[in-house]
């Protein structure tokens, strides 16, 4: 269950909001001078990102406002949060494509101590 | 073998409360403060149930969370529970139990002989077996559900109550052990809204099952007073019997705390009896210990065989025997603490048999000097016995630990207490997102690295020694309590640990016969009864990933879920595939940790709360007319108002007859209404309807299709010009929410400078549809303030006045083809209009009409319905509605698409009428068409019926279909395949009654 | 016309009035209907200082500027709905919508009468907090959450408004007409454990 920071009520369970999908996908102003291929790009296709995606959220049950949102598809982790009209933020894309390959080296670097092991819980 | 197997002294439990407890249908006794396991080891049962797939006898195995053994189909009727682990049930008067996968009895196991017929069971046998030929998989099923046996679910209403309840913190503390009481300790001292969980009725962990000393106060007190401490902090919420089960994305986590299991079926009445709390946490503080696993050894499932950890536990915490003379076998130091404190208890130690050939450590020097003969090098060949180990067999193990050799010395005993090491407990962890690594100096996996807001403490953490938690713990739960802006104090508490000798990697200890070669069983997975051998078969049939592994040998799927085997197993696949164990990786930890009751999940949202009703201002006066009701949306609709002695067809005709012939009444306040206000009102609306608005008078009405970008019809309705800038927009009951979710969509994220507001006011207005020819004589009855005549109130107007007495808004409109009124008023006064309405219309012979008579009429009028005949395929041209769509204006939604190529193709499926050549058949909806019958299908269908009913006022049958080109097809016949007979039908005109729309503009 | 049907308050059929308790009863939640509540959804332009002050000098208090805050004048009380989106709650008898609309006539807002569109249900008692926590995702702590602050989400399946009036703690719940006798079902359900007493608030 994400936690979703609407720009104007902060940050909110996830089960307030609905999903719009894909940000930043401005209506063609004069459609009828659009070729069938163009208008189907338009209304069809949608960008499948493996990283930073920039999507639409409206906070439905709250208050009912669309907002940007630039989430980490991997992760979940939220980028960024903005409102409608705000230019997406420049978010360096994060790469997924080459899976980091698995370790050859059959030794492990041998535990330092039988209890000293993770900085976290220190 | 039953008998006395409790301690004369010792343990939590309360000896001055006995109970009095049923298994396997006999009655025993236990005390307060047992659980179901310590109670029936008291007992000296040690037979509980029968292995899944061979039916093996088999005995209490864990102390906990972990057990694979001991499920018990727990009470009767509809409180019973399937699968519950002994180990986790805590003792109360009256239990009832049984084992589960035997049959008849759990001492005379019919399916035994699958034990016997082993070589024909090997991994993937049910795969390898059942699936083919696969239309015979339904009658193996029966056959192996009934084999395999788990428990059974209830087959009556859970008769109690569940909840949930959403709960936030700064920190949450996973676990109840000396990590998390040192972590809940830090966190609560400093003042941050802490949550402690436990899974246990008590708190300790670790500390309970073991005689360790912290600021000189057994460990079990030390952790009482420090809970009691913690619980007495306002700001924190200290859960027992609580397990957290998932942690999900954002530090959001799952608990379910069982507030009356332990009080049995009838102890908590009234009370909660599970919650399911959904935690937001800014911290996370994982502390959640470790799982001691098994060796693989030969016959290592026979009763009596039992982890070190968990026979130390039910001496120490239980006050219990698990045996009267014991074998310790172990690769590690720790079980030599359990062997002590086993001699201590007064259960002699037979030996201790090590896999090390060198064993120089405190603890081990600590037994020898307690006299306890230390067999190192040595390994358990064999265990004898059938429903209790009696013996077990040692003998010297080489140095590569592949074989056995010398003479077997054969030692008696009843109780083999057995340690392969341990395994933090990282499923949250894992759960979290959180990356584990293999540390091949502890033999287990670590957390290397966390995704989410979270710190391991203590055993979870790879960090065993009691020191090491509690250090870890307290540091934890200070660095959260940080984190969040509180500041812990400095920690008081202490505690020694002995240092700890590295423990032995060997996955599977040799027996006589190589593993797999001989009768003798080396088990991994005591819950599915997974093999070594299973293992090295699925990898040398080719299995690789540890995933697929799983699947093909049932490994870890359980319902343990894999808590001892996962690693072993892991280990074994490595070891037969040649790779290091880091290289096949671990399998995933999904939640839940353990199993939580669909009760739980449901919660309160059963019976009358399982789904919102909405329900109109009037819906008390359908009840009271025994009107029959219609999901529509969420929304209650009636359906139809049947009189004494009429079914529903009878009440549809004459409600239909009465708007036809006199007058008819309907509660129409479910649709959606919407007003529009601001300067560019009438621009949105030429962008969202298909047709012009730019030249619509104040006070007239005029009816809009709505399409999607892709050109579908999604909903229609009526909108109304009240003033300059001021519409009144109508959608259908269904469409309401998505109707002003679009227009918001648009005005939010594409048209932000336009100047118009949209407010939702469905709920403001109650409406009642007045229909017939009589709707007009009743109106002047009730409406002194507006001009009634046709002329000065025509169709597709409105008017403001009052309608008995009450404030309204009214319009002429009509959706059945006769003449109408709407009339709205403010919900509250809609149950008074809709009174005042029958008493002056009862002259008339008003009949209130439900949704169906609706429906019958509109599809006399060919008008669509959406959902129906609107399907989410169908454009405006498809429905022959090209009358409506603006081919002047520059655009609208949905415009473009009807250019597209494939929207203009002539094959499109279009609205047609239908009429059956046999006027008294009606067509089932749904029915598909067909140009030529075939003998059998598939025949190529050309459309479907989308609407059929019978119509009163046509004498017949009438049908709306969408037919591939029906447009062009009028005057054809076509055909419909039904399951007993073909009929059929001529297309035709949609519109069967009043085609030239004179009734309606009376 | 049979005057006792012509104005039902939501929850009219429930009988609520008949049931409530008297006040000795002990209880940790009161639960009631607030009736005859005026209600008026007002949009605007939240950054406008021309409507700004034709709102102030028509409600004789100011908008509250800040997301989820209410704020309380001589004779109503206004909660923030959205940056350009309040609720206006005045006592019976007020002419609120038609005099709102009149005041700012000639400005690009929408004043919408719906009295009749809510119900308020009054919530009140030491354990509220933790009836609402049953079905609202929600940190209503005081440390999150108190007097004057309003906030729209989810309560069980449907959408409320929550507007916690003083430290109690009770709250006033806004919730569509036709889905509050199903909400009233689930509060019921849910504060039965800490002993509930209907009250006429
Ligand atoms: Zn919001």
């Amino acid at each position: 269950m994400l936690l979703i920071t609407c720009p104007f009520c902060g940050p909110r369970d996830e089960s307030e909001f609905a999903c719009g999908g894909e940000a930043h996908i401005v209506r063609p102003a004069d459609p009828a001078a659009l070729t069938d291929a163009q208008w189907a790009d338009y209304l069809f296709m949608r960008k499948n990102v493996k990283g930073v995606h920039f999507e639409r959220w409206m906070h439905s049950h709250g208050c009912r406002r669309w907002f940007n949102a630039a989430r980490d598809t991997v992760t979940h982790q939220f980028l960024a949060f903005y409102k409608m009209g705000e230019q997406a933020p420049d978010i360096a894309p994060v790469s997924y494509t080459a899976r980091p390959a698995p370790r050859t080296d059959p030794a492990l670097p041998a535990d330092p101590a039988l209890h000293t092991d993770r900085e976290g819980a220190r | 073998m039953t008998g006395n197997f409790r301690l004369p002294s010792g343990g939590r439990i309360d000896r001055n409360r006995p109970l009095g407890f049923t298994f396997n249908g006999r009655l025993y006794r236990g005390f307060a403060g047992d659980s179901l396991a310590s109670a029936l080891l008291a007992n000296g049962v040690t037979l509980v149930g029968r292995s899944f797939k061979y039916h093996r006898p088999r005995g209490i195995f864990a102390s906990g969370a972990e057990e694979p053994n001991a499920l018990v189909q727990l009470e009767t009727g509809a409180h019973t529970v399937p699968n519950a682990k002994a180990t986790q049930v805590e003792l109360y008067e009256g239990l009832v139990a049984r084992s589960q996968n035997c049959w008849p009895t759990v001492e005379h196991d019919f399916g035994q002989v699958a034990d016997l017929c082993a070589k024909i069971l090997p991994a993937g046998f049910y795969y390898k077996t059942f699936m083919w030929p696969s239309s015979f998989w339904m009658k193996y099923e029966y056959f192996i559900r009934r084999a395999a046996g788990l428990g059974r679910a209830p087959e009556s209403p859970d008769p109690d109550r569940y909840d949930k309840m959403h709960v936030h913190c700064d920190v949450l503390v996973a676990g109840g052990g000396p990590a998390g009481l040192a972590a809940a300790l830090a966190a609560s001292r400093s003042g941050a809204r802490v949550i402690l969980a436990d899974e246990q009725g008590e708190f300790g962990g670790s500390l309970l099952g073991r005689r360790d000393v912290i600021d000189d106060l057994p460990g079990a007190e030390w952790a009482a007073r420090m809970a009691a401490e913690i619980a007495e902090n306002p700001e924190v919420r200290v859960l027992r019997r609580a397990t957290v089960f998932g942690y999900y994305d954002h530090n959001f986590l799952g608990i379910v705390e069982r507030k009356t299991d332990h009080l049995g079926p009838n102890g908590g009445q009234g009370m909660v009896r599970e919650r399911l709390w959904k935690v937001r946490a800014k911290q996370v503080v994982l502390a959640t210990g470790s799982i001691e696993r098994p060796l693989v050894f030969a016959d290592n499932d026979r009763p009596g065989v039992m982890l070190a950890d968990a026979a130390r536990s039910y001496a120490n915490r239980f006050g219990t025997r698990p045996g009267s003379r014991a074998v310790v076998f172990t690769n590690n130091d720790g079980a030599y603490g359990a062997a002590i404190d086993l001699a201590d208890a007064g259960i002699p130690i037979a030996a201790i048999v090590d896999l090390r050939a060198d064993v120089q450590g405190p603890l081990p020097t600590k037994a020898r000097e307690r006299g306890i003969e230390v067999l190192a090098g040595h390994a358990i060949a064999a265990t004898l016995g059938s429903k209790r180990v009696q013996a077990v067999e040692v003998m010297l193990l080489n140095p590569e630990g592949d074989k056995v050799h010398g003479t077997p010395r054969r030692i008696e005993c009843d109780l083999v207490a057995v340690s392969g090491g341990w395994s933090p407990t990282v499923h949250l962890f894992s759960q979290s997102g959180g990356k584990l690594r293999y540390c091949d100096q502890r033999l287990c996996f670590v957390p290397e690295r966390s995704k989410q807001v979270e710190r391991s403490a203590g055993a979870c953490n790879g960090s065993f020694g009691l020191a090491d938690c509690l250090d870890e713990g307290y540091a934890a739960g200070a660095a959260a309590a940080v984190a969040v802006g509180f500041e812990a104090p400095p920690r008081a508490f202490s505690a020694d640990q002995p240092g700890e000798t590295a423990p032995r990697a060997l996955w599977v200890v040799p027996g006589k016969a190589p593993v797999g070669h001989s009768k003798a069983k080396h088990f991994v997975d005591l819950a599915n009864d997974v093999t070594a051998a299973d293992v090295r078969l699925a990898a040398r049939e080719g299995y690789r990933s540890v995933e697929h592994t799983k699947r093909y040998t049932t490994l870890g799927m359980g319902p343990d879920q894999g808590k001892t085997s996962n690693v072993a197993g892991l280990a074994i696949l490595a070891e037969s595939l040649g790779k290091p164990i880091p290289e096949v990786g671990t399998t995933t930890f999904r939640p839940p940790y353990t199993p939580v009751t669909y009760g739980a999940l449901a919660g309160s949202d059963v019976g009358d709360l399982s789904d919102v009703d909405r329900t109109t201002p009037i819906h008390d006066w359908h009840v009271m007319a025994a009107a029959e009701f219609e999901p529509v949306g969420q929304w209650l609709r009636a359906r139809h108002y049947p009189k004494a002695g009429e079914d529903m067809e009878a009440a549809v005709q004459r409600e239909c007859k009465a708007v036809r012939q006199s007058l008819g009444i309907m509660d129409a306040s479910t649709l959606g209404k919407i007003e529009l206000r601001g300067p560019d009102a009438v621009k949105l609306l030429n962008m969202v309807y298909t047709n012009a608005w730019d030249n619509l008078a104040v006070g007239r009405s005029r009816y809009g299709l709505m399409l999607g970008e892709d050109g579908m019809v999604f909903d229609d309705g009526v909108t109304t010009r009240l003033g300059e800038n001021h519409y009144y927009m109508t959608t259908t009951t269904g469409g309401a929410a998505q109707v002003f979710g679009w227009i918001e969509e648009w005005l939010q994220c594409e048209w932000l400078d336009w100047r118009v507001w949209a407010t939702s006011v469905t709920e403001q207005w109650a409406t009642i549809a007045l229909a017939g020819p009589r709707a007009r004589d009743l109106m002047h009855e009730l409406c002194k303030d507006i001009d009634l005549s046709p002329a000065a109130f025509p169709h597709m107007a409105m008017r403001s006045g009052r309608v008995a007495g009450l404030p309204a808004r009214v319009f002429r409109v009509s959706f059945s083809g006769e003449l109408g009124f709407e009339v709205s008023v403010p919900s509250s006064s809609g149950l008074a209009l809709w009174i005042a309405c029958m008493m002056a219309g009862a002259k008339y012979g008003i009949a209130p009409y439900g949704t169906e008579a609706l429906h019958v009429l509109r599809a006399e009028k060919g008008f669509i319905i959406v959902g129906q005949e609107a399907d989410g395929t169908a454009t405006p041209i498809d429905l022959g509605m090209d009358w409506i769509v603006g081919k002047k204006k520059p655009d609208f939604l949905g415009k473009r698409s009807l250019a597209r190529s494939d929207m203009v193709r002539r094959d499109r499926k279009q609205l047609v009428g239908l009429l059956t050549k046999d006027p008294n058949i009606v067509l089932p909806e749904g029915a598909q068409i067909v140009d030529r019958i075939l003998p059998k299908p598939p025949m190529k269908m050309v459309g479907h019926v989308t609407s059929s009913y019978w119509s009163g006022a046509l004498g017949r049958s009438i049908a709306l279909a969408l037919v591939s080109g029906g447009h062009k097809r009028h005057g054809q016949t076509v055909q419909l395949p039904l399951e007993d007979r073909v009929v059929e039908a001529v297309i035709g005109s949609p519109v069967f009654y009043d085609p030239e729309g004179k009734r309606l503009h009376a | 016309m049979p005057e006792g049907y012509l104005r039902q308050s939501p929850l009219a059929s429930l009988g609520l009035a008949a049931r409530a308790a008297t006040a000795a009863d002990a209880a940790g939640v009161t639960m009631g209907e607030r009736e005859r509540v005026m209600l008026v959804n007002l949009r605007g332009d939240g950054v406008d200082r021309g409507f700004l002050d034709r709102v102030r000098q028509a409600l004789e208090v100011d908008l509250p500027a800040e997301p989820n805050t209410a704020a309380e004048g001589t004779r109503h009380r206004v909660l923030w709905l959205g940056p350009n989106e309040w609720l206006v709650v005045a006592g019976e008898g007020e002419q609120l919508a038609a005099a709102l609309d009149a005041a700012l006539a000639g400005l690009h807002v929408s004043v919408t009468d719906i009295s009749d569109a809510r119900a308020v249900i009054a919530l009140s008692g030491a354990q509220a907090r933790d009836v609402l926590a049953k079905g609202c995702p929600l940190d209503l702590h005081p440390r999150s959450f108190g007097p004057m602050r309003c906030a729209q989400s989810r309560l069980a399946k449907v959408a409320v408004l929550i507007d916690q009036r003083d430290d109690a703690p009770s709250y006033d719940l806004y919730v569509l007409r036709s889905q509050a006798r199903y909400l009233w079902r689930w509060l019921d359900d849910a504060a039965r454990e800490y002993a509930v007493r209907i009250i006429r608030p």
